[in-house]
């Protein structure tokens, strides 16, 4: 990947968004859409399209959505992409317009990811400046990592595959990143609109609400602030302009109030839009009661499902409880140990998110290795970066290989998909650990740059 | 045979005996103008076109709406009008079924098949008299107590995953109709003797001692029924007279001598038989406790067709004349007896002939002179029955464990051409077509997928489909339903309509032990609710009359039903579930440890700056990390401070911890206990 990466000039970016646009356009004129919107990689039971289309059709029937349990999304996207999936355009196969909006959503998240990650960039060598390391460490070679984030994102086969086999995760993704943009680049409405949807779409990206707070309340990625208190400190000079800024509660006050103020008037929308059937109860009982209680085990690339299809039905509870309470258990150490880094923070969390999801797509993946692209300069160093990416490569050609044996032929067995979710899960695992720990390897170094010693702290 | 025959004799008197009771008790009963507890015993038998013979047991008891009697009654079974005094049941039917309905060659357009064909396995829906509220558990109750009494796992269906609520397909439409079937269940002679039980006689005698099980179950289709209804009489509702209908309809093959020595020529030639070749015994005797036992010998209406009876013209004339002679003794069938009466049908609206029943009274026939009917056929003679006017059948599309396609295809048959031809003249004739299907909820199906074919054109959906309610199945709680009616065009040759669906797949529990045979569909039922199959004969009495021939009178829609179809859900690997714990739970751990390991790593200088840190400040807290962290790594650390104060304080400290979870525990355990 790293080589990908470097061979992406910052001139020929233009080049390939508009590669990338026309490769998503010339997918979407296949035939039956090259069956991707049926793959289980694809559309898990909450972002799939035919079940996005038989909510609709309920709910043109005057029955509730949630009728049945077909559907498990917001009933906003109802409201905004149901009228998309029936054939507007004769002549024309039915999906094309819901195809366009998915490939608009994708090209706006990288837009969003290329002004973040400038935005991110530009902070980190501010920073550095502040810390006079930018003669130690070569800056005329440092990546533009908004350009490169933005480009894997777009480029990734996840998300074009995400893209063109119309799961509703190009939305849920948009959102996310309109959280971190507006977060980073101190728009408060925007970023509070940017979580409550996130949240409202996919109940996991409420916890991004901790390195919105920090983002907000501290500012964008940077160094320790114990390493410029450090620096100072030798140089006998406190220079407080060059100081990061303490923390800082008012703009996370702000958000708090404008977070409410959303959440409010989103609620307020479904509940008028489900004003004749359930109600918001039901809502909630089968979008997030769905997600908590992994009721749907059909196969998709995560682990959850296998093992609630074989875990004795006694210990059902006992085990949701504790692979959703592992998702909580990280949130405090890692919030703790990469507070001065917030979009890393973020970045981790979306990762472990869709790890330990309940029904993980291909389109989780698409969104954390875009926002892995923002730290190309931090991570420059990560172990097994060659290791992950043969692994990554390797587990997307081997998992329709194994679905197709076990599902379509008949020869193989569970055991056979379920081993390559594992794999992926694995991979993802060593993905994060080694993230972190690389992370805080460049804390070091810098540290070390600083007080001069030796760079032997690299384990 | 005497030892076998005595307690036969026994049995009739203590039945003549409990017979004279009851006469006596129901002769004052009679005096106040009240009904009497009735029943009788009926049989048809009908040819087929296939050379097989159709069998139709038709036992009726009723009950009358008397509270005179309080809970006490004669010949009617206790245990059914139990169920119905305690569960409120209005009608209820079930049936226990074996074997396939052909309906393209045993017809569908005749009382007996549209109300006795039947879908493989138990089908089973009542009518309740309770608020809407309790149907669900009365239905629950119902269940168990049938599946008690009939030896069935009839329970199965007190599950909401299994029984659906109909809107308005169904026949009795109202809101407290529940259907549930269950096709996969196996119908043996164990769902019979609980049935028979319920026939005052048993089958211990007359036309019940046909039911011979042998012979029974060796037939091509088997279904035994028992139908309830209960009329209100009074306001209060209390007073219900209970109409208890038993029916069983079995197809069987007449394996006659002639049979095996024809020679090429007479192949066609439909095989002779008699009621002690089929069944193996003859009706001897009489049920004393019956009105009326009867055998019937029912010509269809093509086979009529094609017999040419001689004076066909003036028919109508010569059934006023009882015993025809014409109509009994003919050049292309001889019977063995002399049929006591013999009925022609009225004009039918949807046929040119008209069928022939004759009748025989075994009330006249003793144990010496036992009562067994033949018919021998003289030539060859082949004849069409009459079918629904769309040939309904379904299928699967698609492959592979992950989706597919349900369609439910339909045919036009000989008598839509006829139909349509008659009815030419209008121009724009429709047809309606009610579908009912319920689908199992591990059955995915999107209802915005259906699709209607008609002419093998796909067409627009709101074109066909006049009427559609639908309710979409929930996750092991209830199943899909979905009743669409259809207008077709009436000379629409055939139609199909689709819908896709998604395989579910299952917790590795709630597979049956053969996983792999796969699950059951239910059949769909596809009704005509414009064509009515009826049967009216010219009766001179209507006082005495019968109840199996009241029956054919009555309107009812045709009916047909689909195959049932088998649909292999992927399995999981049931050798799996310790492995797959193990393994999962490794990998979170392996997750879980190592990064708590990289978040809470601290490289050399930066434990030596702790180091430093914890000798300057020595506060309590570093001071315990630190004996800790030496304990954990086995070495002795000088100790700072004297160690009788700190292990008692550490003492204190733990005691005091545990108190606190202990307390922790048993308020936990008060507040949920």
């Amino acid at each position: 990947m790293e080589k990908v990466k470097k061979k992406i000039g910052s001139f020929s970016f233009w080049n390939w968004v508009t590669a990338s646009i026309i490769f998503r356009l010339i997918l979407i004129y296949f035939p039956k859409n090259l069956n991707l919107s049926s793959r289980p990689e694809v559309s898990t039971p909450l972002t799939s399209f035919r079940r996005l289309a038989e909510g609709y059709w309920l709910k043109q029937s005057f029955m509730s959505p949630y009728a049945g349990s077909m559907y498990h999304g917001s009933p906003l996207l109802l409201s905004l992409l149901g009228p998309l999936t029936i054939n507007r355009i004769e002549g024309q196969p039915n999906h094309l317009l819901y195809s366009l909006v998915s490939v608009i959503a994708d090209v706006v998240s990288a837009m969003l990811i290329r002004a973040t990650g400038q935005n991110l960039r530009l902070a980190y060598l501010r920073s550095l400046e502040s810390l006079d390391l930018v003669k130690q460490i070569e800056v005329s070679e440092f990546l533009f990592s908004g350009d490169i984030a933005a480009l894997i994102y777009l480029c990734n086969p996840f998300t074009i595959v995400a893209c063109v086999g119309l799961s509703t995760s190009p939305i849920e993704n948009m959102a996310v990143i309109l959280c971190l943009y507006g977060a980073c680049s101190r728009l408060i409405p925007l970023a509070a609109f940017g979580w409550v949807i996130a949240t409202h779409l996919s109940l996991y990206s409420a916890i991004l609400i901790i390195p919105v707070i920090f983002l907000l309340g501290c500012g964008p990625d940077s160094p320790p602030r114990k390493l410029f208190l450090q620096r100072h400190q030798q140089k006998e000079v406190l220079n407080q302009s060059k100081l990061p800024p303490r923390f800082s509660w008012g703009p996370v006050i702000h958000f708090a109030f404008w977070a409410f103020l959303w959440s409010v008037y989103v609620l307020v929308l479904c509940g008028i839009s489900l004003k004749q059937f359930g109600g918001l109860w039901e809502m909630f009982k089968s979008t997030y009661g769905f997600i908590l209680t992994v009721e749907d085990l059909s196969p998709n690339i995560g682990v959850l499902w296998y093992f609630f299809a074989e875990v004795f039905e006694f210990f059902r509870n006992f085990f949701l409880i504790v692979f959703h309470v592992n998702i909580l258990f990280m949130i405090l150490p890692l919030a703790i140990r990469l507070r001065h880094r917030p979009c890393y923070l973020a970045f981790v969390y979306v990762a472990i998110c869709s790890m330990l999801k309940s029904y993980p797509s291909v389109g989780d993946s698409a969104l954390y290795l875009g926002l892995l692209g923002w730290f190309v300069n931090e991570l420059a160093d990560m172990q097994f970066s060659l290791f992950l990416f043969c692994g990554y490569v390797g587990v997307s050609l081997l998992s329709p290989v194994m679905h197709n044996l076990w599902i379509w032929r008949g020869t193989g067995n569970a055991n056979f998909y379920f081993a390559t979710a594992m794999v992926y899960a694995c991979l993802q695992i060593v993905l994060v650990v080694e993230g972190v720990s690389a992370m805080l390897n460049h804390d070091r170094k810098l540290r070390n740059l600083i007080t001069g010693k030796p760079q032997d702290a690299k384990s | 045979m005497v030892l076998l025959q005595r307690p036969h004799i026994l049995l009739l008197l203590i039945d003549t005996h409990q017979f004279l009771q009851c006469w006596i008790a129901f002769g004052s009963a009679n005096e106040e103008g009240q009904q009497q507890e009735e029943f009788s015993e009926e049989l048809l038998v009908k040819p087929l076109p296939d050379h097989k013979l159709l069998a139709h047991f038709h036992f009726q008891s009723s009950a009358p709406p008397s509270t005179s009697n309080g809970c006490h009654h004669h010949l009617f079974p206790k245990a059914i009008s139990q169920l119905v005094q305690k569960f409120r049941v209005k009608e209820m039917e079930l049936s226990f079924t074996q074997g396939r309905w052909n309906y393209e060659s045993w017809g569908g357009f005749d009382p007996i098949s549209s109300s006795n064909a039947k879908p493989p396995g138990v089908e089973l829906w009542a009518v309740f008299d309770v608020p809407q509220h309790h149907i669900d558990a009365s239905w629950k109750n119902l269940t168990h107590t049938l599946s008690g009494l009939f030896c069935a796992s009839i329970n199965f269906l007190e599950s909401t995953a299994t029984y659906s609520t109909p809107e308005w397909s169904f026949p009795p439409a109202s809101g407290n109709v529940r259907y549930g079937t269950l096709p996969c269940e196996a119908v043996c002679t164990e769902n019979l003797t609980p049935w028979l039980k319920l026939l005052p006689c048993r089958d211990k005698a007359a036309i019940a001692l046909l039911l011979d099980r042998p012979s029974l179950y060796r037939g091509f289709y088997h279904s035994q029924r028992l139908h309830l209804t209960s009329t209100e009489s009074s306001s209060e509702g209390i007073d219900s007279g209970i109409i208890l209908e038993q029916t069983l309809t079995v197809v069987l093959q007449p394996n006659s001598e002639r049979a095996i020595e024809v020679h090429a020529s007479e192949k066609h030639v439909q095989p002779s038989w008699s009621l002690s070749s089929i069944f193996g015994k003859q009706v001897s005797g009489r049920c004393v406790l019956a009105k009326s036992s009867s055998v019937y010998l029912l010509l269809d209406r093509g086979l009529v067709a094609e017999l040419k009876f001689p004076n066909k013209e003036n028919g109508k004339s010569a059934a006023n004349g009882l015993t025809s002679e014409n109509f009994w003794s003919n050049p292309s069938f001889e019977l063995s007896v002399n049929p006591d009466r013999i009925f022609l049908e009225e004009s039918s609206s949807h046929s040119k002939s008209l069928s022939i029943l004759y009748m025989f009274q075994v009330e006249k026939y003793s144990e010496s002179e036992p009562f067994d009917i033949g018919l021998m056929w003289k030539v060859p003679v082949a004849w069409l029955c009459q079918q629904t006017p769309l040939h309904a059948s379904r299928f699967f599309m698609g492959s592979g464990n992950e989706r597919g396609a349900i369609a439910i295809s339909l045919k036009s048959t000989q008598f839509t051409e006829g139909f349509m031809s008659a009815n030419s003249k209008d121009g724009s004739c429709e047809l309606r077509v009610d579908v009912f299907q319920v689908v199992p909820w591990y059955v995915k199906v999107y209802f915005h997928s259906l699709r209607v074919f008609v002419d093998q054109q796909p067409r627009a959906v709101s074109d066909f489909i006049e009427k559609i309610h639908v309710s979409p199945s929930k996750d092991k709680m209830s199943p899909g339903v979905m009743e669409v009616v259809l207008k077709l065009p009436c000379r629409v040759n055939t139609a199909a309509l689709t819908i896709e669906f998604d395989k579910g797949f299952l917790r590795i529990d709630e597979y049956p032990p053969d996983a792999n045979q796969g699950f059951d569909i239910p059949s769909a039922i596809i009704s005509f609710p414009n064509f009515h199959a009826s049967m009216v004969f010219l009766e001179d009495d209507s006082l005495n009359r019968s109840p199996l021939l009241s029956k054919f009178q009555e309107k009812c829609p045709v009916m047909s039903y689909t195959e049932v179809l088998l649909v292999p859900l992927t399995t999981p690997d049931f050798s799996m579930p310790y492995n797959v714990i193990t393994i999962k739970c490794t990998v979170f751990a392996l997750y879980f440890g190592s990064l708590l390991n990289v978040l809470q790593r601290r490289v050399a200088e930066e434990e030596r700056f702790l180091k430093a840190k914890a000798a300057k400040k020595t506060g309590r807290l570093p001071l315990l990390l630190s004996k800790l962290s030496a304990k954990l790594r086995g070495r002795r650390r000088e100790p700072l401070h004297s160690p009788p104060s700190s292990s008692s304080f550490i003492n204190s400290k733990l005691v005091l911890k545990v108190i606190l979870v202990a307390g922790l525990a048993v308020g936990w355990q008060y507040f949920f206990s």
